[in-house]
């Protein structure tokens, strides 16, 4: 029973679908679609976690780990967002690039 | 029973590329509201997959929460930096697509060269007995995430509390 | 017992924020009580509460080694003394006292992050850590707070997902995520390139998290644009704890100290020691010139935990027990700083070094004790600073790094000339024209700035006791 035989075409996919979110994180100009790319990345990290569950056998572990994984990315995403939206109450733009203020 | 197997397989091949290209979706459509609903259907796809895996618990919190609670999150984050201006939106839209081109190499490079990697097989370690309810596990030896998770929340209600609060 | 540090914050935000009106006022006295009794018990000084006696501990048991104890000390030290800082700048009740809050839960997470023994519970406490951090940087909702609690928020998910990737690779590996198991399963299968990559992925999240060069992005933003109990908070513990604390932990307990291993925290260790000082020369932002210090002395801390990975058994002992006590030695002389610039931001309204100027003559405490910090870090004797340089320096000698120890003395003139630098700008030379009005800071940020200078001193003076008793014995080497 190779453990890496299983894993490998999930291995794959997940990580297909983290290089989409990546990719999406490096070159988007908007503040709000890097926080769908971040979105993007947990699902292919909780697929990972599922998949490794489901190979050594410990199901409920990796679905315990995957409940509090979602409960905190939830947390994270909507203080991001409000950290967004105060941004934009100040400068009205959620171009990234103005980020680059604090430079030196 | 090789025709069920067969179809299984099909049936997996098809999930996997649905939520990649529910991810992809998300990633390169123009509006934002659209690609929050992308991100609902890639949550969905993951959904079903993670039913298939016979893991029923993630996969309804997954359902709930992130096609349901974050989409939401999403799209009111989204109504409520609408008045951008109109000019500076499609400013940015405009160049937009052209950026993503890369992509689809990009995945294709990565896909082909994983599945080319030749690696030895590992060596196989029993680990430790599998409690099998996911419910007494929680409440049991990991009841310490149940506490990190309310400290997390508190946490989170403070973020909302102190960045969401109107200027008097 | 061990619980109860992290049970206690709980209950206190809980307990602050019923609807009594008295209780806002308490917030104040509470987070100082519990960060007091945090300290004293880890001292043992005072009998653990009875609440809990060791046979109840459900969570923690066997958990206080020296690595835990001494970051328990220092967590509560910095949180302790934040209080101070955010009681002076703090601009109004209500945000005094979301800052409060997010302090205690902050306190909780990180207390929490030292004290478990599995992987997943480790990512758990350091999201709580992490996202009490947002949310006290961007606090006070300017454009800069909001930038740095963005650029951090935004790495630390980066490095968080490559945490998860690991831990979900390891757990199909061995069916367990706790740290005795993995530690196992990874011995049994060492060397193997999904092994790797699992561990590299791992490390190289914390890595991200501690604020090492190339990674260190998002730090000097972080630091530089915080409220100053934050910024305070921030620097003096928080990176520490959830970066460098859970490297040298996992190095410890779970990787091992592979030579792949060695190799990277040695090179990473060098470019952030070297790079980081540069930078700092450059500055002319006082917090921006304090947070690149830090990227450097982070750097200090990792290459004395890249010595562990050696075949010299003595130097693996030094360079770890140097690893640990520069990290309880930057805790205490970078909150000093960062207390210091928030009195010098406070008084004289700026931080930007070109503008001030001759301070020493109006703020005399602020700039000794400002004197004595640049000190430490620089690694001058007999201030604490030396000592836990020289352990490292002397493990890396000993382990026939050559090269790397000649790096780390080098780097320290470095440090002193930025500090030089940074004290002939704001304290010493000619008073500034607009400098005339400036008072010295109130009781809120001096009694802090001396408190924390005597431990400096005081830990320097007393290391003979203190490399026997406590740090040494870390792990059976």
């Amino acid at each position: 029973m190779n453990l890496l035989a299983l894993l490998m075409p999930f291995g794959i996919f997940v990580a297909l679908i983290a290089v989409v979110g990546l990719y999406s994180l490096i070159v988007t100009r908007d503040m709000l679609r890097v926080l769908l790319a971040l979105e993007i990345v947990t699902k292919a990290v909780t697929l990972l976690l599922i998949v490794g569950g489901a190979v050594s056998g410990q199901m409920a572990l990796a679905q315990t780990l995957v409940l509090t994984l979602i409960v905190i990315e939830v947390v994270v995403i909507v203080v991001a967002a409000g950290i967004v939206i105060a941004v934009f109450k100040h400068t009205g733009s959620l171009d990234v690039r103005r980020l680059r203020n604090l430079k030196g | 029973m090789d025709p069920n197997l067969k179809n299984q397989i099909l049936m997996n091949i098809i999930l996997m590329a649905a939520m990649l290209l529910g991810a992809l979706a998300t990633v390169m459509l123009r509006q934002l509201v659209k690609a929050a609903i992308a991100l609902a259907f890639t949550s969905v796809v993951l959904c079903i997959i993670m039913f298939k895996l016979s893991a029923p618990w993630a996969a309804v919190f997954e359902l709930s929460v992130c096609a349901g609670l974050i989409t939401v999150v999403f799209i009111s984050a989204i109504s409520l930096v609408k008045p951008a201006t109109e000019e500076e939106r499609t400013a940015h839209m405009r160049f937009k697509v052209r950026r993503y081109f890369l992509l689809p190499i990009v995945l294709l490079v990565v896909g082909c060269g994983l599945s080319f990697l030749k690696i030895n097989p590992l060596p196989v370690i029993a680990g430790p007995e599998a409690i099998s309810d996911m419910r007494v596990l929680l409440w049991g030896p990991r009841a310490l995430d149940l506490l990190g998770q309310i400290l997390v929340l508190l946490a989170g209600v403070w973020g909302v509390v102190v960045l969401f609060k109107e200027e008097k | 017992m061990p619980s109860l540090l992290v049970i206690l914050p709980l209950l206190a935000v809980l307990l602050l924020n019923l609807p009594l009106n008295f209780l806002r006022r308490l917030a104040l006295p509470a987070v100082i009580l519990l960060t007091a009794y945090q300290a004293l018990v880890v001292l043992q000084l005072l009998p653990p509460c009875c609440v809990a006696c060791p046979s109840h501990e459900r969570w923690f048991v066997n958990v206080m080694d020296p690595l835990t104890s001494v970051l328990l000390l220092a967590i509560a030290i910095v949180a302790f003394v934040s209080v101070f800082v955010l009681h002076a700048t703090a601009s109004d009740e209500k945000h005094g006292f979301n800052a409060l809050n997010l302090i205690l839960l902050a306190v909780a997470g990180m207390n929490g992050l030292v004290m478990v023994r599995d992987l997943f519970s480790l990512y758990i406490f350091l999201e709580i850590a992490s996202v009490a951090s947002f949310v006290l940087i961007a606090a006070q909702r300017d454009m800069g707070g909001l930038e740095g609690a963005f650029k951090y928020l935004v790495m630390s998910a980066l490095a968080t997902m490559m945490m998860l990737a690991s831990i979900a690779l390891l757990l199909a590996f061995c069916g367990s995520t706790s740290f005795m198991v993995v530690a196992e399963a990874l011995h049994r299968g060492a060397g193997h390139g999904y092994l790797l990559t699992a561990t590299a992925l791992f490390l190289g999240g914390l890595l991200i998290k501690s604020g090492v060069m190339p990674f260190h992005g998002w730090l000097p933003d972080a630091y530089s644009s915080a409220p100053a109990a934050a910024s305070t908070l921030l620097a003096g513990i928080v990176t520490k704890v959830t970066g460098v604390y859970a490297l040298m932990r996992l190095v410890l307990d779970v990787f091992g100290s592979s030579p792949a291993i060695q190799q990277l925290l040695l090179i990473f260790g060098a470019i952030s020691v070297v790079a980081g000082a540069l930078a700092a020369l450059g500055q002319s932002d006082m917090k921006r010139m304090l947070a690149y210090s830090s990227i450097s002395q982070v750097g200090y801390i990792v290459l004395g935990l890249g010595v562990v990975g050696s075949g010299n058994k003595f130097a693996a002992e030094l360079g770890f027990a140097g690893a640990l006590f520069h990290l309880f030695n930057h805790a205490i002389f970078k909150t000093l700083l960062f207390v210091n610039a928030a009195a010098v931001e406070k008084q004289a309204g700026t931080r930007d070094m070109n503008q001030l100027g001759g301070l020493a003559q109006k703020m005399p405490i602020t700039g000794l004790t400002s004197l004595l910090a640049m000190f430490a870090t620089a690694g001058v004797p007999p201030l604490a600073g030396f000592w836990s340089k020289l352990l490292i320096i002397a493990a890396l000698w000993l382990a026939g790094l050559h090269g790397y120890a000649l790096l780390g003395i080098g780097a320290s003139l470095l440090t002193l000339a930025y500090f030089l630098s940074l004290q002939r700008r704001v304290f010493f030379g000619v008073l500034r024209a607009g400098c005339e009005n400036v008072r010295e800071a109130g009781w809120a940020l001096l009694v802090p700035s001396v408190v924390l200078a005597a431990i400096l001193v005081g830990v320097g003076l007393a290391l003979p006791w203190l490399i026997g008793s406590f740090l040494l014995p870390v792990k059976g080497f």
